[in-house]
């Protein structure tokens, strides 16, 4: 019961930071509201009882990703584009999509209602082991090469953004 | 479940082109700081040897067929096929780049390093056997495209290029992700064999609703990859605003590997439900192929004309996969061979008619080719009947074996319609050799270079491919028809 209660609030916290995130005018304040939607994404990990993610999401996303975002938005000078006039003035098509995509959503909703139950957990924790230790053997084992493959993109990504930011190399 | 941790000799040998080029790529940044600004030349050397390496490591791995690394991988036919085709379109594009980034003052190490990490991403794409890897690779190969597609920073069309490509490209990326997500949360595997197998399972008691959302989406990442409708529209503008060999690059590696990704999905994993996903294919194939062939006849700039035709050709290769069968695969995987020759033989000519600053890529700019480059006339002359599908060229046993496919699959309508699209395309890709032929050039045409050793090895490379495709399909025919089966 408790746990319903703490899933909805969660829930909550992040759609209204999602939304808060597109509709705010000033750029900090987009990105505070990004970190509440953020940290309402944390507590449904931990609800699952995937602390690891729970973990990372606070420390990678809240305290890595966001800061930075905030230090970009310090440095670049967005005060003019706060000023101008913004796009979204297509109400009418707008409204048109939201109300066609949610007749979508409400009908595939509808016609499989009764079975929504997802598939068993692909690897049984050992009993004992936590959800890290769990993660942990799965990472370095089986998911080593994709794993170790994350890192080349992020090469590719870091030179990439070099590349693009810097007027001559 | 006990797993090796040490990967074994075998496993690595199969990996090895993909471990040669990550590591040249990661030697040519670090020499790049230390060469001077006239040493650039001697990185597409250093490229293009080791994507021969590469292309023979391929050759030799697929000796030895098998899974690698807890089947993250798996090197078989199939792979092999595009991973020769994808190191030869590198091949290619190196071929006719050095000489347009010398000319564009933009000579660097970190092109061809890109270049490679892209090969590398293709090559994971189309060998992977596990959505994540897929994703890695789909990722690694998208991002070094992306920054290609502005690597000259100071022009605005690059600009414009790279940020629609980035944008578009990152948002239909989250789509393939949300899919695989939605497929590993109602099966409980990433495993293209163990999905298939669940959907096999009649005691699994899958949710179809779940499953056929789940492969809606992944489709949304896949088909804005090919540029199939109705995900076509960063195409045109993307491929006008980027540098003439990276365009011709995008317009054939990437999207081939996103293919053979498209094609191993679709049969290994999703084919038990399949009823599902054919008449979603079907629509996006017609509609492909008609918004990519009518757009086309309007378009006054080559660059932007070829886009649209390479829209039209993701939509025939569609209508292979619509087929799902041995025959489309193999269909597929031959159109993909002959589609990637003729296309960079286009490019490369229109990268030798643009010349610096991109000026001359109007349609009008072609007019009297014939005479003031005879030999160059008669390359492209070859590549576009090629695109169009003319007897004793490559395109015609293409689409020759696509349509029969579709035959096969009863199919009809979407056969005859993909026929009459072709016959619309005649009309676009002659009336450029009408102006080659028939027009005279007017006076105030510049003089006309020779064109570069690179553009020519390119050009004549991929010409005597095309006639040879043409006139011995079975070649390649036969080895796709040996592997396609593999993937089922």
């Amino acid at each position: 019961m408790l746990e319903t209660v703490f899933f909805y609030a969660f829930a909550a916290l992040t759609l209204a930071g999602a939304i808060l995130t597109v509709t705010m005018r000033s750029a900090v304040h987009c990105a505070i509201a990004l970190i509440s939607s953020l940290a309402g994404v944390a507590g449904l990990y931990l609800l699952q009882h995937a602390e690891f993610l729970f973990a990372v999401q606070i420390v990678l996303y809240i305290g890595g990703v966001m800061v930075l975002f905030l230090f970009v938005i310090m440095l670049v000078n967005l005060d003019a584009a706060a000023r101008e006039r913004q796009f979204h003035r297509h109400w009418l098509a707008a409204l048109a999509c939201l109300a066609g995509t949610g007749a979508l959503v409400a009908l595939f909703l509808t016609r499989g209602a009764e079975s929504f139950k997802l598939g068993a957990p692909a690897a049984e924790a050992a009993p004992g082991a936590g959800n890290i230790e769990t993660l942990s053997m799965l990472l370095f084992r089986e998911y080593l090469v994709p794993f170790e493959l994350a890192s080349l993109l992020l090469l590719v990504a870091i030179v990439g953004g070099v590349m693009m930011a810097k007027k001559r190399i | 479940m006990p797993v090796n941790f040490m990967p074994t000799p075998q496993e690595l040998f199969r990996f090895a082109p993909e471990m040669l080029l990550t590591l040249v790529a990661t030697i040519i940044m670090v020499l790049e700081p230390l060469s001077g600004a006239d040493g650039k030349r001697k990185f597409a050397v250093i490229s293009f040897l080791s994507l021969a390496a590469a292309i023979a490591l391929s050759v030799a791995a697929a000796g030895d067929p098998g899974a690698a690394f807890s089947s993250m991988i798996v090197v078989d036919g199939f792979s092999t096929f595009f991973r020769i085709l994808v190191m030869v379109a590198g091949v290619l594009t190196i071929l006719i780049s050095t000489n347009y980034l010398r000319m564009e003052e933009h000579e660097s190490g970190e092109y061809y390093a890109l270049v490679l990490f892209s090969i590398v991403g293709q090559c994971i794409m189309v060998s992977a056997n596990e959505l994540i890897m897929l994703f890695i690779g789909l990722e690694c190969s998208s991002i070094a495209s992306y920054v290609l597609a502005g690597f000259l920073r100071d022009d605005k069309r690059n600009n414009e290029s790279a940020l629609k490509y980035f944008l578009l490209g990152s948002f239909a990326t989250a789509f393939l992700l949300y899919g695989v997500a939605w497929i590993y949360g109602t099966t409980g595997y990433t495993n293209l064999s163990e999905i298939r197998r669940v959907l096999l399972d009649p005691n699994s008691n899958q949710n179809m609703v779940v499953i056929s959302a789940a492969t809606a989406l992944m489709f949304v990442g896949f088909a804005f990859k090919v540029s199939a409708a109705p995900f076509q529209m960063w195409a045109p503008d993307v491929y006008q605003g980027a540098p003439a060999p990276v365009t011709a690059f995008m317009s054939v590696g990437p999207k081939a590997a996103a293919f053979a990704m498209f094609l191993r999905v679709l049969m290994t994993a999703f084919e038990p439900v399949k009823d599902r996903w054919e008449p979603l294919l079907w629509t996006s194939a017609l509609a492909t192929m008609v918004i990519g062939n009518f757009a086309a006849l309007r378009q006054t700039n080559i660059k932007r004309l070829l886009a649209y035709s390479s829209i039209a050709h993701a939509g025939y290769i569609m209508v292979a996969l619509t087929a799902h069968s041995d025959i489309g695969t193999a269909a597929a995987m031959f159109y993909l061979a002959s589609y990637t020759f003729m296309n960079i033989g286009a490019f490369a000519v229109v990268t030798y008619i643009a010349r610096k600053g991109e000026r001359h890529v109007e349609i009008q700019d072609l007019a009297g080719l014939s005479q003031r480059r005879p030999v160059v006339a008669a390359m492209l002359t070859i590549f576009l009947l090629s695109l169009t599908g003319i007897p004793l060229t490559a395109g015609f046993f293409g689409k020759f074996y696509i349509f029969k496919a579709a035959l096969d699959a009863n199919m009809v309508w979407l056969a005859v319609l993909g026929m009459l699209n072709s016959a619309v395309a005649a009309y676009y890709y002659l009336r450029l050799i009408v102006v080659m032929y028939m027009q005279a050039p007017s006076d105030e045409m510049e003089e006309l270079p020779a064109p570069s050793v690179g553009i020519q090895a390119a050009m004549f490379a991929a010409a005597a491919a095309t006639v040879f495709l043409g006139v011995f399909p079975s070649v390649v025919l036969d080895y796709a028809g040996k592997s396609a089966s593999f993937i089922r």
